[in-house]
């Protein structure tokens, strides 16, 4: 399977997301932020960093560049497009996604391993997950404080579009465990149509026993099971 | 022309030493001439009262590559890479502007490391504050307590927004407190980055008529003159230096990253430096002085940010991520186009030329006309009266009632030096990268290289305390305790790099101090085969006259064989990973007398801390043996007999067993908390054995905690014995369950019993009640009491 990752200027995950894609034996490819061409990629990622610097705010820049233009297109088909840490900024920016994610509630950034529940199987990026499954992986932000109104809350609990919670190593949602003060301790979301996934937490740095977790390989399994689905 | 004394001493220069540049260039030099010479020849740039010493220490060994005098060391790590790595000081910038000062710090040696072709993949921080509670005891009043905080807070976002914004893994480094940071606080940042072992740059400006090109950020003014005001002792006046530092922006720096790695892969560039201290000025003198050729540049074509700068302004800016690389003629539009692709500024700005000279033009004049060599390898260098201080060392308190073992513990725990550092470590991004095998919590950090086979430890040591005593053997704790920690992970040490921060050279008490520190450095790399392969000398870290205690810190990296091991594997840790593991004791240590001890125990944490007082002299060291040791850790990791090892440094034995205890990850349930039920050692040091706050809190470097699969001790001790050294079982790791772990410890006639999770506490909430902020934040802790 050819997976495009894209690289902003200011993109600091790239590489590391290459590296993950390589890992679950797919093939993966650049796509750079000032192209509007997908070379024919059937999944694509958003790494995280600092698009354009993240000045104004986390993703704002990004959203104008050429290839966030030819990613709407490509998931409004039904494409799976997956966004890391600012590729999740960079998506809520986009509208693709709903809310936003604010500053960290500590008001300081977070680097540490946390737990992540697997809340619904039902996205190209958790097929090869069980819902409930609890993954370790790291965060790495300082801005990862999911918001969105009470309304959208809503919807996204009733439509089972809340992908990953922040969670204790036993997979309970509990206070302690939301390293950013997330609302409903969310740590990802798709939306209506599933196929696009967003998440703070850092899958591509989960991949090998060695780093202290290789749970973050799911996610990028999962690719070549939904890309039977799609075909489907 | 001439100038009057006034006009000389704003450029930091000395009458001999306007004389020296009458003499060297066979005239009168211009406005423009005596700024660049003021800044070249400064303490920070020349090194004059450094440099004749810095020639003791050994730089030469068999994985070198490249020892001092380039933009970084390097060496060879093997499978064709090679490791770049150099430390840096920007102490100076962190007090007058903490939170931009460390940012470009880490900015300033992170272009060092790519400046030679290598992405960087680890950097790590070596930080000193003033207390931060007030206490009127040690003279430390609240407004200055409260300084403290905001610099600490400011140092601390400063690397955070610079590194993870770059994005480079932060794997650790040390944070300490004493009074004498008050006004002067330390911030030494290190970076390590990785290139082909064939495809190193250099700062050197080669054949002639090659196109001279600016690349980078606009040059605006600031940072002018930062080079001189790290040169000189800071006033009540500081403040109005603010406008002395310069404001870093990662995201360009980023792009400036990945714009010059491909530039440098396109076979156009020919050589690079960064524009560091002193800019445009030092770039290209030093550029030109290696290579033995010359540089004309033409101010009128650098990007300028700002309208009507003068010649003197663009030489001496030290606006950030910037550089000037050296192209082959013909190939400039390749590197342009290169620059375009990541939005940056690049301008031929001048051209290669015989003669090794530095000639600057500006608006059609020549304003600047300088035999390179003038500058760099002709600047003045001092021998400097060094005396040894007065005073005897202060002799030992009369007597004193020792607060129990436990209390003592858990205040040790609790104190700034020695508490839980995750408050830091956790606005570090340290996982990027997917290759950090062992992150901020331990001694060390150890790093995956391309292809899993190798990995690279590093660690950043060093005690200001010691040198105080004794600056010779202070610095060859720093050398021998940053080596061990590299060697606890089962690496072996191979190289090091140095910066060493002291007062102001002209007095003779600080020159004796930096001549005791070189000597000490030098005789325990020779001793240890970790020679410097390049670093940083940071003098004048003194305001209001009171100088710092001369604090050499010492970075050491090592090499770890991985593909021995199944792919899982991972280092031994810093913590006690399960119950019913061996816990036991290998020495390199001589034997310990009563009196000595007592000495010694005037320099610990303990004397510090819970008696308030320091006398004596710091820990003794047998090189010989400690190299042994390092050579034991190592094979026992090789051969997987090792679960943990952990040095007993700062704190002593005491310290270091809770550290043990209570560093595991909080995060990975699959780690049990455990307690330990340990005797101390008689044989240890049978004059001391009795006695409970010498055997709980001397620092003995040459002690290490291991700890093992009770089966694999025999053979340990085997491997221990046969390198010559001691080898002590001290007892268990058990696990009650429910919390109710402790930590016990029974001597002759004395124990230690504490509850674990109350050492949990102190350790884990020191630094944050220190720093005055409740549990606001969700933190790991509160994740472990939740689970």
């Amino acid at each position: 399977m050819k997976i495009g990752v894209v690289v902003f200027p200011g993109s600091n995950c790239d590489r590391d997301a290459h590296g993950a894609v390589v890992r679950a034996g797919q093939q993966a490819v650049w796509l750079w932020h000032g192209s509007a061409e997908l070379e024919g990629v059937e999944a694509i990622i958003l790494p995280g960093g600092f698009s354009y610097g993240d000045y104004l705010r986390t993703g704002a820049i990004a959203r104008f560049s050429p290839i966030m233009e030819a990613v709407r297109r490509f998931a409004a088909q039904g494409g799976p497009v997956l966004g890391i840490c600012n590729g999740f900024q960079i998506l809520c920016e986009a509208g693709l996604l709903p809310g936003a994610l604010l500053r960290n509630a500590g008001l300081r950034f977070v680097s540490r391993p946390v737990y992540l529940r697997v809340e619904t199987a039902d996205t190209p990026f958790t097929r090869a997950c069980a819902r409930g499954q609890v993954l370790r992986m790291p965060v790495a932000h300082g801005e990862g404080n999911y918001f969105a109104d009470v309304a959208t809350l809503a919807a996204l609990e009733r439509e089972h579009r809340v992908v990953f919670r922040y969670t204790d190593a036993a997979g309970n949602v509990t206070a302690g465990a939301n390293p950013n003060g997330s609302r409903a301790n969310i740590a990802g979301i798709c939306n209506r149509e599933r196929n696009v996934v967003g998440l703070m937490p850092h899958p591509e740095r989960a991949i090998e026993p060695a780093l202290g977790s290789e749970d973050g390989l799911a996610l990028f399994h999962s690719l070549t099971l939904a890309s039977a689905a799609i075909g489907a | 022309m001439s100038f009057t004394a006034e006009q000389l001493q704003r450029q930091g220069l000395t009458p001999e030493e306007y004389a020296r540049i009458r003499a060297l260039l066979g005239r009168e030099p211009n406005g423009v001439e005596l700024a660049i010479f003021g800044v070249m020849w400064s303490e920070h740039c020349s090194y004059k009262s450094s440099r004749l010493l810095l020639k003791q220490l050994p730089t030469e060994g068999a994985v070198v590559l490249q020892g001092p005098g380039e933009n970084a060391g390097a060496i060879d790590a093997g499978d064709g890479w090679a490791c770049v790595f150099k430390i840096e000081s920007h102490n100076h910038p962190s007090y007058v502007e903490p939170f931009q000062g460390a940012a470009t710090g880490v900015g300033g040696i992170l272009r060092d490391i790519f400046t030679m072709g290598a992405r960087p993949v680890a950097i790590m921080d070596s930080l000193r504050f003033g207390p931060l509670e007030a206490d009127a005891a040690a003279g430390v009043a609240p407004p200055a307590a409260a300084r403290n905080r905001t610099i600490l807070h400011g140092v601390v976002a400063g690397i955070s927004h610079y590194g993870n914004c770059f994005g480079v893994a932060n794997l650790g480094g040390e944070t300490m407190f004493d009074s004498g940071y008050s006004g002067n606080p330390l911030v030494n940042a290190f970076a390590l980055g990785l290139a082909r072992r064939d495809q190193i740059f250099y700062g050197r400006a080669t054949g002639e008529g090659n196109p001279v090109i600016y690349v980078g950020a606009k040059t605006g003014r600031d940072g002018i003159h930062g080079a001189t005001m790290a040169s000189e002792e800071f006033s009540a006046a500081s403040e109005a230096k603010r406008p002395n530092v310069q404001v870093g922006d990662p995201f360009l720096e980023k792009l400036l990253l990945e714009a010059c790695l491909e530039a440098m892969a396109s076979g156009a560039v020919v050589g690079i430096q960064d524009m560091g201290a002193a800019g445009l000025t030092s770039s290209s003198c030093e550029m030109g002085g290696r290579s033995g050729m010359g540089i004309d540049l033409d101010l009128d074509r650098v990007p300028q940010r700002e309208a009507a700068m003068t010649a003197e302004e663009m030489m001496l800016s030290e606006s950030q991520e910037r550089m000037l690389l050296v192209a082959a003629a013909g190939r400039e539009e390749e590197v342009f186009a290169i620059f375009r692709k990541w939005g940056l500024d690049a301008a031929v700005v001048g051209r290669v030329r015989a003669g090794g000279r530095l000639r600057v033009h500006h608006q059609g004049r020549l304003v600047a006309d300088i035999p390179n060599a003038a500058l760099t390898d002709e600047a003045p260098r001092y021998r400097r009266p060094a005396q040894a201080p007065a005073q005897a060392a202060a002799p030992p308190p009369a007597g004193w009632t020792a607060p129990a073992s436990e209390e003592a513990l858990l205040r040790l725990l609790a104190s700034p030096n020695l508490a839980s550092t995750a408050l830091v470590y956790e606005q570090y991004d340290t996982t990027i990268g997917a290759n950090t095998l062992t992150a901020p919590g331990s001694g060390a950090g150890v790093l995956r290289l391309p292809g899993g086979r190798r990995a690279l430890a590093m660690a950043l040591d060093g005690v200001g305390r010691y040198c105080r005593l004794d600056p010779r053997q202070g610095a060859r704790l720093a050398v021998a305790e940053a080596a061990r920690n590299v060697a606890c992970t089962g690496a072996r040490p191979v190289a090091a790099t140095n910066c060493l921060n002291l007062g102001n050279p002209e007095k003779p008490a600080v020159m004796w101090q930096l001549q005791e520190v070189v000597a000490g450095m030098g005789e325990a790399c020779r001793a240890l085969d970790t020679p410097i392969t390049g670093g940083n000398v940071s003098l004048y870290n003194e305001t209001l006259g009171q100088g710092i205690d001369p604090t050499p810190v010492l970075g050491v990296v090592g090499l770890l064989e991985l593909s021995g091991h199944p792919a899982s594997w991972r280092p031994p840790a810093a913590y006690l990973p399960a119950p019913g593991r061996a816990v036991c004791l290998v020495s390199a240590a001589a034997g310990l007398d009563a009196g000595q001890a007592r000495r010694r125990l005037g320099s610990s944490e303990y004397a510090a801390t819970i008696l308030r007082r320091v006398w004596g002299e710091p820990p003794a060291l047998d090189l010989a043996r400690e190299k042994a040791l390092h050579d034991f850790l190592a094979t026992a990791a090789g051969a997987e007999l090792v679960d943990s090892a952990s040095d007993v440094s700062r704190g002593g034995l005491a310290v270091c067993l809770a550290k043990c205890i209570l560093s595991r990850p909080v995060t990975a349930p699959e780690i049990a908390p455990v307690g330990a039920r340990l005797a101390w050692p008689e044989a240890l040091a049978p004059e001391i054995a009795g006695d409970a706050e010498l055997a709980l809190f001397s620092e003995v470097p040459g002690w290490v905690v291991v700890s093992c699969e009770p089966a694999a001790v025999g053979e340990l001790r085997g491997l221990a014995q046969h390198r010559g050294l001691d080898w002590y079982e001290l007892g268990r790791t058990e696990r009650e369950g429910s919390g109710g772990e402790r930590l016990r410890i029974a001597g002759r006639g004395w124990k230690l019993d504490a509850a674990v999770p109350e050492l949990a506490a102190a350790w884990r909430g020191g630094l944050a009640g220190a720093l005055g902020e409740t549990a606001g934040t969700p933190t790991a802790e509160l994740v472990e009491a939740q689970a």
